[in-house]
């Protein structure tokens, strides 16, 4: 079996669908002849041409507007944000036309597109560069948010996105797409949205999880092994609309739950997977539900020092896991 | 006998008088509908009148059995032409559940049917320009010989969706065919409080387009102009920005009173333009519509108005709980 980047699963799916499906295009800043700022598309703009893979004017709401019309056309559209802080400037688009127009329509209209985004810090990105944007869309039915945490299920969630007939959200963590590597089968497979996966499984405490977290999870589970302490780890995958009965099965099964995000803890989307535990759970609980999470700033800085307090990283994440098996 | 000039255009008697017949049916539409806003029937109107012209001279001008358009809320005679009905919108007016537009879930004025390929629309103004670019680019994928065509009122010009899109567009030299309907005023604000150029078709320039406005109260200039604009995008020639001004003959919609922001005299003058009176005028002195076959016609629109209203209004509301349908693909 092949041993691929996360970001070469990107690669590989996006490619196979293409020439799975000629409806399959690409459109964003920079995706043609370059292959993307990171990448993602390289090699792509040769195999399937230009308006198969279509560099846009910079005008993030085009991008999604245009997507979302060729979307309803028939069209698989595979909008790219260059950075999911870019988004922004889309937001109308997603929020008020993507997410909307098979409801609004009372079914008679869909939107099959999807829309990548790099997201997450420790990259020295700064403010701009670095963020979780997640939340802003997680209360909006209609869509569907994907953050994939390894190159396996990169490859599987992107072919599902694609070949889903309502609008997807796809955030990849920009900072796992070089760090991360991991095995990914040549054959043509999908794996559902709206199903969380167990990492690890455990009996002390439950980790809930997503993206480049869930490898700092599963680092400091190691880690805690050698002291007795078994960590069961869910990765959540698609962090909208969430999967209530693993989230559910996965609480319960410990009674002890840490819930960890690199976005700004108030508003984040585990606080509704805390919610979810709290209305199904409370007798099974021996501990209170604990958060970690960035801290309630803006966003993270540029400075190393600063960067590196915002992020969560795998110390942190040792210690928290090691005060909760302690409660 | 006025000159002929619908020959010209390559419109036949029929064809001009379907024209004027679909102007007729949205007028009488949208009147039945402020009837039965004020009647405490239905909550909401927004209004197509003064703007008919534009609407259907635009409509007939393009491919009705394939083009794709992406209408604004104003834009009962495109439906009309592109295939909507009269029962159709008034399901819509009572929010009844076989509305083809929404089943009810959208107001008045936000129109969708796929069979008709009309985009589903939305509230939020302008968004629609980036879709129909897309729908464009799509055709323009697949060799597809055909438009898209989509509306906006000039308030909305100013929106960066409308930048966006129609750059995009330039860009790629898509076909799409942009018509600005000019009626004067974005609910309260006059147009020089909207545009800082003269012209919302002087915008074209920056995007790489033929810019042209036209009058909008004249279906025939209107019809010369999408036809033009037709013709070169299907040619691979790009995409048109065309204005047509007109005037919004009501208020903005049943919540708004216009009272407050213009003078009931521009509104009686712009009224003498009116184009229903003056294509009416027009086929009558090119010996097209003679007296009696107008009132024959207003009786079988009133006819079917009143069918239309009696159909919608005795028709069932979705279930409550039908609210939960549709969110995802079941």
């Amino acid at each position: 079996m092949p041993v691929m980047s996360y970001i070469q699963a990107v690669t590989t799916a996006l490619k196979e669908e293409m020439q799975r499906d000629e409806k399959v295009f690409v459109l964003g800043e920079d995706v043609g002849k370059k292959g993307g700022v990171f990448r993602a598309t390289d090699g792509l703009y040769d195999e399937f041409g230009e308006y198969r893979v279509l560099d846009t004017p910079l005008a993030e709401s085009a991008i999604a507007g245009v997507g979302i019309g060729a979307a309803m056309y028939g069209m698989r559209p595979v909008a790219e944000m260059q950075f999911a802080d870019f988004i922004m400037p889309a937001v109308n688009q997603i929020i008020s036309e993507a997410s909307r127009i098979r409801y609004r329509s009372n079914n008679d209209w869909n939107c099959p597109i999807t829309i990548r985004a790099p997201y997450g810090g420790g990259v020295h990105g700064a403010l701009y560069h670095s963020q979780s944007v997640e939340a802003v869309f997680a209360n909006q039915p209609g869509l569907k948010i994907v953050m994939p945490s390894t190159p396996y299920d990169v490859k599987g969630l992107l072919k599902a996105s694609i070949r889903d007939n309502d609008p997807v959200l796809f955030f990849e963590h920009k900072r796992a797409y070089r760090l991360l590597k991991g095995d990914v089968p040549e054959d043509d497979y999908v794996l559902p949205i709206g199903k969380a996966d167990v990492k690890r499984e455990g009996s002390d405490i439950t980790i809930i999880t997503y993206g480049l977290c869930v490898h700092f999870a599963l680092q400091a589970a190691e880690k805690l092994a050698e002291e007795g302490i078994d960590a069961h780890i869910l990765d959540l995958r698609t962090i909208y609309p969430l999967d209530e009965e693993s989230i559910i099965e996965a609480a319960k099964k410990t009674g002890k739950v840490l819930l960890i995000t690199e976005d700004n803890k108030e508003g984040s989307i585990i606080g509704e997977v805390a919610a979810i535990i709290a209305e199904n759970c409370l007798f099974d609980l021996d501990a209170p539900i604990q958060r970690l999470a960035g801290p309630n700033i803006p966003s993270m800085p540029y400075a190393p020092t600063m960067e590196k307090y915002f992020m969560v990283n795998p110390d942190k994440v040792e210690k928290a896991m090691r005060e909760l098996a302690e409660f | 006998m006025s000159k002929n000039r619908h020959e010209g255009l390559g419109l036949t008697d029929e064809q001009v008088l379907d024209m004027f017949k679909t102007m007729l049916l949205a007028r009488k539409i949208d009147e039945r509908m402020w009837l039965l806003n004020r009647a405490g029937k239905i909550p909401f109107v927004i209004s197509c009148q003064g703007q008919e012209a534009a609407q259907v001279g635009a409509s007939f001008a393009l491919d009705r059995e394939q083009d794709y358009v992406a209408p604004y809320y104003r834009d009962m005679g495109v439906v009309l032409a592109f295939g909507m009905t009269a029962k159709d919108l008034m399901l819509s007016g009572f929010a009844k559940n076989e509305d083809p537009n929404s089943g009810g879930r959208q107001m008045p004025g936000h129109f969708g049917q796929k069979k008709n390929r009309i985009l589903t629309g939305s509230s939020p103004v302008t968004t629609q320009v980036p879709h129909a670019v897309g729908v464009a680019l799509a055709a323009k994928m697949e060799k597809k010989d055909i438009v898209s065509f989509v509306t906006l009122g000039e308030g909305s010009s100013n929106q960066g969706d409308f930048h966006e899109g129609l750059n995009f567009a330039g860009v790629h030299k898509l076909p799409v065919i942009t018509m600005v309907e000019n009626n004067k005023y974005a609910i309260s604000v006059p147009i020089e409080r909207q545009l800082a150029c003269e012209k919302v078709s002087d915008r074209a320039q920056g995007y790489g387009m033929p810019g042209v406005t036209v009058d909008g109260n004249d279906p025939l200039a209107v019809y010369e102009a999408v036809k033009e604009a037709r013709d070169r995008a299907v040619k691979g020639d790009g995409p048109t920005l065309i204005e047509a001004v007109s005037y919004r003959l009501t208020a903005h919609s049943s919540d708004d009173d216009d009272r407050q922001y213009r003078e009931s005299e521009e509104v009686e003058e712009a009224k003498k333009k009116d184009s229903i009176i003056t294509f009416a005028s027009y086929l009558k002195e090119v010996g097209i519509l003679t007296d009696e076959v107008e009132k024959e016609i207003n009786g079988e629109i009133g006819n079917l108005v009143n069918e239309a209203t009696d159909y919608a209004e005795n028709a069932p509301y979705a279930d409550p709980e039908d609210a939960l349908k549709f969110v995802y693909e079941a």
